[in-house]
Formats: C-alpha cells, structure tokens, sequence
C-alpha cells in the first residue's frame, strides 16, 4: 500500500526536519537580506563555523559511544596557548607535533578514566574542564601569549591561507569531516563505536573490547581539538587563556542539534556538520537581518529543544512524553 | 556491622574528613608560607567563608534534589543573572515609586518569582516533551543568558539601595545575612527531602523511575517543583549576592554550573539519581569554598585552585567507585 498515512508525514517531517528548518532559515534570511547567500558570505559563514565544526567532528565520536566531553573547550584553549608559546622556543615545525602529541596526553588520560575505569563521563570531563585550564594558565602564567615575529614565519597558513581560493580551515574541517565521517559510517572501528554506544553490555558479550574503543574515542576527540587549536592559533597569531572557553557547550550543542543522541549509538558525521553550518548560519542570519548577537541565544535554545524534541517524538510515535 | 554499613559510613562521612584535612593542612602549611600574619583557622576568615560560600551553596542545595530526581540543572548561571537583573531594575520601576524601602521586599519577590518561573519552563519541557533535562536545560543555558542580554543589551544594571545593603552585611549572633539565608535554606530543603511526601517520592523516581510510576507516583508534577525549587534558589542566591554589590553584568553567574555541580558531587550525590543527602552536600560547599581561600591563603594562584579542584573532582569518582564495588562484589558479572 503506498498511501502516505499522517503518520508517514508526520514521521518524514521528524526525520528530516532538521534538514527542512535549515532550508527554511536560508530562505528566510534570503528573502530578508539578499547577501545572504553571497558566496563571500556564504564562505565567511562556513570559515568562521569550521573550528567549532572541527571539534564538534571529535565529540561525536564520544558522544556516539555514550559519553560526554565538557573539557573540549579549556582543552582548546590548552593547544592554542602551548603551540603559540612552543612556536617562539622550537619554531613551528617542531612546535606543532609537541602541541599534538600534548593534547593527545590529555584524551588519552581522559579516555584511560572512561574507558578503562569505566568513571562518568561528565563529572571526569567536568574535573578536566578545570584541572586544563589549570595547567593552561600554568604554563602561560595567566598572561597572554602572542608570537613575537609574527611577518617572518609560515604559521600562519593555517588560519590564513587559501587552496585554490578556498581557506585552509575549511578544507581541513572538510578533509577531517570526510576521514572521519568515512571511518565513523564504513569500517569496522565505526562500527564498534555505535555497538558500544547503543548497548554496551551487549557490545562487551559479543567480544567487542568497550574500554579501548571509548579511550579511541577520546584519542579523536583530542586530535580534533588539538586541530581546532592549531587553526585559532594561527588565525589570530596570539591568543588569551580563556579562547576556548564555554565553546563544549557550543559544540554540545551542534552536536545534539545535528540528531545524536546522548544516550550513545546514534549520530552521523554528516548531521554534525549539518548542526555546525545550522548554528554558523542562523548567527550570520540573525546578525545580517540586523539583530544583536544574543538574540542567537534564543533562537538556539528554541530551535535545540524542537530538534530534540520532534526527533524523540517520531522515535515514540507521539508527541508529547508519557511521563504521567 | 556488614561491609556495605562501614563503607556507606566511610562515603557519609568522608566529605568532613576531607574538610578536617583542608583545614589541618592549611593551617599547618599557612605557618610556613603565608604571607599574611592572620592565622588560617582565624574567627573572621571562617565567617567570610560561610559568607562566601552562599551563593553557590544556596543554589547547590537545588541541584541537590533535581540530582536528587535523576535531572540535572545547567540554567542555573543564566538564571541567577537574570534574577539579579529584575531585582536590581525593578527597584527602580516608576511603578513602585511610591513604596520607599517596601519596595526591596517586592523587588525581591519579582526576582524570585522570575527565577521559579524560568525553573518551571524547564521543568515544564522536561515534562511535556520528554527531551533529557541535560539537553533542556543546555538549551536554556544559552536561551536564558539571551534574555539577560535583551533585558539591557550588553550594559550592566546597576541600582545600589542602601537599606539592602545595610541589611546584607548585618551581622545577627555573629552570622552575615548571606550565612544566615544558606543555613535556613539548607535546613529547609533538608527538612523537605527527608520529611515529606515530596522528598520520598522524589527519591524513588531518581532511584528508580518504573518502580514508582508502578507504585502510582506522578513522576511528572515531582520533577518540575524540583525544577521550580531550584530556579528559586538561583534567585535567592542573586538576591543574596547583587543586595550587597548592586551591579549586575550581563556575563555574571557564568560557569556557575559547573561550581555547583562540582560541590553536589564532592558531597556525594550520583548523577544517576536515587541518591543525594543535603547535609553531605553543604560539607562539599564549605570543602570548595575552604580549597580556594585556602590555598589563596598559603600563596597559591587560581591555576592551581582550578587544578586542584579538577584533579580532586576526579580522585572523589575514583574513591566513590572504589567503595562501591566493594559492597557489591557479590553481584558483580
């Protein structure tokens, strides 16, 4: 029978909705503002999107294997000050590996508490939140940390540059997206991760080792964020101790908002990148229509809880909870 | 005396262990590297930190019971804030022009009656929609901080009345205002959640939510006065606070979450709900509060106050694991 039910409709409508209130927003603002979808616009939007939309990439992994990571952003204020301070003392060269091999410390860290010690998530990712910006200002010694030649080094190309007319930031947040995206959705370590997140003791009996592919999870994570840095760092060329600070909830955000659940065992690459450009639009949106930037607050808040909301709605088959 | 009963004693009373530690270790390491001549353990110093700890305790003792309930609360900076700024602005409204100093009462009514209401929009969407009280209040965290921001754009609100200020540094038996609204808080939150009908029920669905849907509980009606409470308390804890400073920025009571939720779980309450004690909670306030003026006192900086913090947020998950197993060896796969 190929009739479409209310419910087929209404069931398209949950799953795709995302995907129809994106393209409702870019309509609307079009019609609001045609620079709207000027390509320099267009491309501002995404450039400036792409280091949230690098470390949102990690936290999906994470949060497909159900679990959190709050410590995102202070982590990211960790690379961006370490990779500025080590450019001065060892050159770039050197500087980006040592920054790498750091923050992967710390996701490896985190990851061992999770994965091997099986401790929550969010309280461990809390307690790092702090205990990284801790050891950022630390090493900084709460001042801000800038290159000192900022004209005679290559560090820039990062943040700056451009690859046949495209800027290097969006081609590494694509190039990341589609290499993780890839392992996410196509090899057996993907796989593993959503096996893990959907059901963890049913995961454990079929052999699949739980600890080692939550500790791989933090490991993506940190390379992201460790990526994420290396592009503010170049960008700006000098940075505060407190760059990354409140961006977790930020990246949370894009992440839930682009359909993954925080239970663990859902989520694509590609929806996380969706829920990026969703938040990196209707803040360029808001703002080209003439808004003051906190009006984005509103809006996000309202638009998270309707994604979420119709999302569980069509998995119920009803709209309203059956909490009595 | 069973394994379960020392180890349930060892959890119970390990936050004041850890208080008596702080203090002995401060005190002793403040002879040797304070800078200041004032001993640690001295009567002013103590009474500032009952002081300083009740912004963030007043709004722990919420926490305590929506974690209590199996939620969790992220709103409460943006809440706090907002609250500050409806008590400070309407102080101000031509409206209550004619009321003199009737008008801080009301002031202060409107502004925890702003902060229920907001509670009780998260409460309310946690109910009706089902959506996890992690995404909601999320969500609410960046809504309401907006609404702070539309309130006044990116100025800050500032009123200063002096009979509110007299009245938040008086001192009554020795006590600041601030301690004084802490302790009776803290009493009656106490008193709701292991004297009342609604402290039971609210236990039981954090511990286990079909059993007391089975049993007849509303689950529903429970989570949202818990979301209500706390929306409360954050505006209780702003009256508290912006009384004595006057000035409100459209940044203030960020992170505050995060303090909050560090202190409730440094008290011993499971995220995972069912579980939480009021008491245990206050000890972890006082025990945060007394790690950073402590080592502020013996000349550290706040590098090392976050580090600390951080690193004992996890030693405290470790050890609570630890002992947990212990009692539940024999159910182990």
């Amino acid at each position: 029978m190929a009739t479409l039910t209310k419910k087929d409709i209404g069931g398209f409508l949950a799953r795709q909705g995302i995907l129809l209130a994106f393209a409702l927003f870019m309509i609307g603002f079009t019609l609001a503002n045609g620079r709207f979808l000027d390509p320099d616009n267009v491309m501002g939007v995404i450039r400036s999107s792409a280091i949230l939309g690098v470390m949102a990439l990690g936290v999906t992994f994470v949060v497909i294997s159900g679990n959190l990571d709050l410590s995102v952003g202070s982590m990211m204020s960790f690379s961006t000050i370490v990779v500025l301070d080590l450019h001065d003392k060892l050159g770039p060269a050197l500087a980006i590996p040592a920054m790498f091999a750091m923050t992967l410390a710390l996701g490896a860290f985190i990851g061992f508490l999770v994965g091997y010690l099986r401790l929550n998530s969010l309280i461990v990712t809390l307690g790092m939140l702090s205990a990284i910006h801790g050891l950022t200002l630390t090493w900084s010694g709460g001042k801000n940390m800038d290159i000192a030649d900022k004209a005679g080094t290559w560090f820039d190309v990062f943040g700056r540059g451009e690859v046949l007319g495209i800027p290097v930031p969006i081609l590494m947040f694509l190039l990341l997206a589609v290499t993780l995206g890839t392992a996410l959705a196509k090899t057996p370590f993907g796989r593993k991760i959503y096996a893990v997140g959907g059901n963890g003791t049913a995961a454990t009996f079929s052999g699949i080792p739980r600890a080692r592919v939550v500790f791989s999870c933090y490991l993506v994570s940190a390379f992201c964020v460790a990526t994420a840095g290396l592009l503010q760092a170049s960008r700006s060329m000098g940075s505060q101790n407190t760059v990354g600070q409140g961006l977790e909830l930020e990246v949370l955000a894009a992440v839930i908002l682009g359909g993954a659940s925080l239970m663990g065992g859902s989520g694509t690459i590609f929806k996380t990148v969706i829920g990026v450009l969703i938040l990196g639009f209707i803040q360029n949106g808001l703002l080209l229509v003439g808004l003051p930037f906190y009006v984005q607050y509103v809006v996000t808040w309202v638009i998270i809880i309707l994604a979420v909301w119709l999302d569980i709605a069509a998995k119920r088959g009803r709209l309203w909870s059956p909490i009595a | 005396m069973t394994p379960g009963k020392l180890s349930t004693y060892l959890k119970n009373g390990a936050i004041w262990g850890f208080i008596l530690l702080e203090l002995i270790f401060f005190t002793v390491a403040g002879q040797f590297l304070s800078l200041s001549e004032n001993a640690f353990m001295d009567a002013g110093n103590m009474l500032l930190l009952f002081k300083q700890s009740a912004p963030i305790g007043i709004i722990a003792m919420g926490m305590t019971i929506v974690m209590v309930n199996g939620n969790i609360d992220l709103s409460v900076g943006a809440t706090y804030a907002l609250s500050a700024v409806v008590l400070l602005d309407a102080m101000t409204w031509p409206v209550f022009g004619g009321l003199g100093d009737w008008v801080i009462p009301v002031a202060c009514l409107l502004a925890v009656l702003t902060g229920t209401v907001l509670g009780a929009i998260n409460g309310l969407i946690v109910w009706k929609t089902g959506v996890d009280a992690f995404i909601v209040t999320l969500g609410a965290m960046l809504g309401y901080r907006g609404l702070v921001f539309m309130y006044n754009g990116e100025q800050p609100t500032s009123h200063l009345n002096w009979t509110l200020v007299d009245f938040a540094e008086a001192q009554f038996l020795g006590l600041h205002t601030a301690t004084w609204v802490l302790l009776l808080v803290t009493a009656a939150i106490w008193f709701l959640m292991n004297k009342t009908v609604h402290g039971r029920n609210a236990h039981a669905i954090g511990d286990n939510r079909e059993a007391a849907v089975n049993a007849g509980i509303r689950v529903g009606p429970h989570m949202m006065i818990n979301f209500m409470i706390i929306g409360a308390l954050a505006a209780l804890s702003a009256v508290v606070f912006y009384a004595e400073t006057g000035s409100v920025n459209p940044n203030d009571g960020e992170l505050y979450e995060l303090w909050v939720i560090t202190a409730v779980v440094l008290g011993g309450t499971k995220l995972s709900g069912g579980a939480g004690s009021i008491i245990s909670t206050f000890g972890g306030v006082l025990a945060i509060q007394l790690l950073r003026k402590g080592l502020a006192h013996i000349g550290a900086d706040t590098s090392t106050v976050n580090l600390v913090i951080g690193l004992i947020l996890i030693a405290v998950l470790l050890l609570d694991r630890q002992l947990n197993v212990k009692g539940k060896e024999a159910l182990k796969i």
